[in-house]
């Protein structure tokens, strides 16, 4: 397996050797140590491997990923699996603000919490968030789903589309345009799996509220000037 | 951007290690601001004395002769010690005043950076490593102190725009971000009789905060004040003589991490910047939360 010690290890080797993997595998473990705080780690990879990163990251890691399975033995900084497409990155401990940002895809662990704005414009990333939330999530969030086990800053789901937010906490205020919606069958089963992707066996799903768009500011329309 | 970083210590022994500690912490955040840097120290109360930190563009002329200078101007048990272009005078605390007058008498062109009982203030143009290097901060000891790494966006590159702010006795400001509504409140603040020196908005702050305190509030309480008088963006970290507080705007877009363990209470911008603390494995680590005011006191 191979070890990158950043300590002594330049990151540009570090991610020049997992941008140089085959697309289509075999699957790799790769293992990082000392990052200390480091920007960029692992960004920008489009390979099946398995990296685990033992301590925390500065802003930016597993950004763009796509396919690779990416763990942090520690906190993430601003950023983290920014724009991912596919793959799954696991924070074990807090994130720092626009965590999953702009994603399209793939699946976001954090199993501490998350800072402010978690989610912002995501595009179809799951998130899954066993602390709380900051103020300004899933803000204009696309498509994907949100899971939070914790509870929720203010400005929930602000100008929100077509993203799912499910908090099993509570909520200090919604954003415009986000309302409380009820939870049908197949959101429990949704939410079923999304759990067990995560590896949450203790949680039941129905213990969840699901959040979404009114859809009230999708199109113009002169009444809803002020909310603009 | 700008890096900020401070450090507030709870176990004395590593007192000796704080300059080397604070210095190792900013020069990790250069590349959040190369324009220039500055850092307070705050050391060992002397008995009935106060430090005037001053700065001189023309140091070799205005440092020459200047404790004579001073002895002949009545300020009669004056000490002066030079750091580059910066100097500590020591004098009486009931000389400060006159001390202050007599210095733009006779040295015009000298600014005093900061006034304390403990306090040190050292700031220059340039990268923190040269800046740190220049005053020698990591052969300093001292309780607590704070740094700064100035990327600058609201007035020029300069000595007297670099942080930290000091606008009252063994008090300072570093902030990152920047504030909307500063001009007001520096008029504001110059009607109350409010000495301003710059055209920076980071200074109006460090300024709001002197005037909050001189009405008898403590630092927590001039903080808590800050959040509904300051607008704009901010991530502040503040020191007084036995204190260290932070805050961050409701918005709280700017970073910052902090670590706590027995032996301290560190801030970084980044977390790159706590990595060498001794027992950083272990401390508590957590990000401040926004509209939130965090502050110790010895």
């Amino acid at each position: 397996m191979p070890v990158f010690d950043l300590a002594t290890i330049e990151l540009r080797a570090l991610n020049q050797a997992l941008h140089a993997l085959d697309k289509s595998g075999p699957a790799e473990d790769f293992e990082v140590t000392n990052p200390r705080g480091s920007h960029a780690v692992a960004v920008g990879i489009d390979a099946p491997v398995n990296v685990t990163i033992d301590g925390s990251v500065g802003y930016y890691c597993a950004g763009m990923n796509e396919q690779a399975t990416i763990t942090v033995k520690g906190n993430a900084g601003p950023g983290v699996a920014e724009n991912m497409m596919s793959g799954k990155v696991v924070i074990k401990g807090d994130a720092s603000q626009y965590a999953g940002a702009t994603a399209h895809g793939g699946l976001l662990v954090i199993e501490g919490n998350a800072s402010s704005r978690c989610g912002i414009s995501m595009k179809g990333v799951d998130i899954v968030v066993k602390g709380n939330i900051g103020h300004m999530s899933a803000f204009m969030a696309q498509s994907g789903n949100l899971v939070v086990l914790g509870d929720a800053g203010d400005a929930l789901g602000d100008s929100l589309y077509e993203a799912r937010l499910f908090v099993r906490g509570t909520v200090k205020s919604l954003g415009a345009d986000c309302e409380k919606k009820e939870m049908r069958p197949e959101h429990i089963e949704l939410l079923t799996k999304l759990l067990a992707d995560a590896g949450i066996t203790d949680v039941k799903p129905e213990e969840f509220t699901r959040y979404g768009s009114a859809r009230t500011l999708y199109n113009f329309n002169v009444d809803n000037f002020d909310a603009y | 951007m700008c890096g900020i970083v401070g450090l507030f210590l709870k176990d004395k022994s590593l007192e000796p290690q704080l300059g080397a500690l604070l210095s190792d912490m900013l020069v990790t955040m250069t590349d959040r601001g190369p324009d220039s840097a500055g850092i307070v120290i705050y050391g060992a109360d002397q008995n009935n004395l106060v430090k005037l930190t001053i700065q001189s563009p023309d140091p070799e002329t205005d440092f020459a002769g200047l404790t004579e200078d001073l002895r002949k101007a009545g300020i009669t048990n004056a000490s002066i010690l030079p750091k580059s272009t910066h100097a500590v005078i020591t004098v009486s605390s009931d000389q400060l005043e006159a001390t202050r007058s007599a210095l733009e008498e006779l040295r015009p062109d000298v600014r005093v950076m900061g006034t304390g009982s403990v306090m040190e203030i050292y700031k220059e143009v340039g990268l923190p490593k040269d800046v740190l290097e220049r005053f020698k901060i990591s052969d300093m000891s001292g309780t607590h102190g704070i740094g700064h790494t100035r990327m600058a966006t609201e007035s020029a590159v300069t000595t007297l725009g670099a942080h930290p702010f000091s606008t009252g006795s063994d008090q300072c400001l570093v902030h990152n971000g920047s504030l909307s509504n500063h001009n007001n409140l520096r008029r504001e603040l110059t009607r109350e009789g409010i000495r301003l020196e710059t055209q920076n908005d980071s200074e109006v702050a460090a300024a709001y905060l002197t005037g909050e305190m001189a009405k008898g509030k403590n630092l927590g309480e001039a903080l808590t004040s800050a959040l509904d008088d300051l607008d704009g963006f901010f991530t502040f970290v503040v020191g007084t003589k036995s204190g260290f507080g932070v805050v961050r705007d409701p918005i709280a877009c700017k970073p910052a991490v902090m670590a706590e363990t027995d032996a301290y209470v560190a801030f970084g911008s980044e977390y790159r910047a706590l990595v060498n603390l001794p027992g950083i494995e272990d401390a508590k680590v957590w990000e401040p939360e926004p509209a939130t005011v965090y502050f110790w006191e010895h």
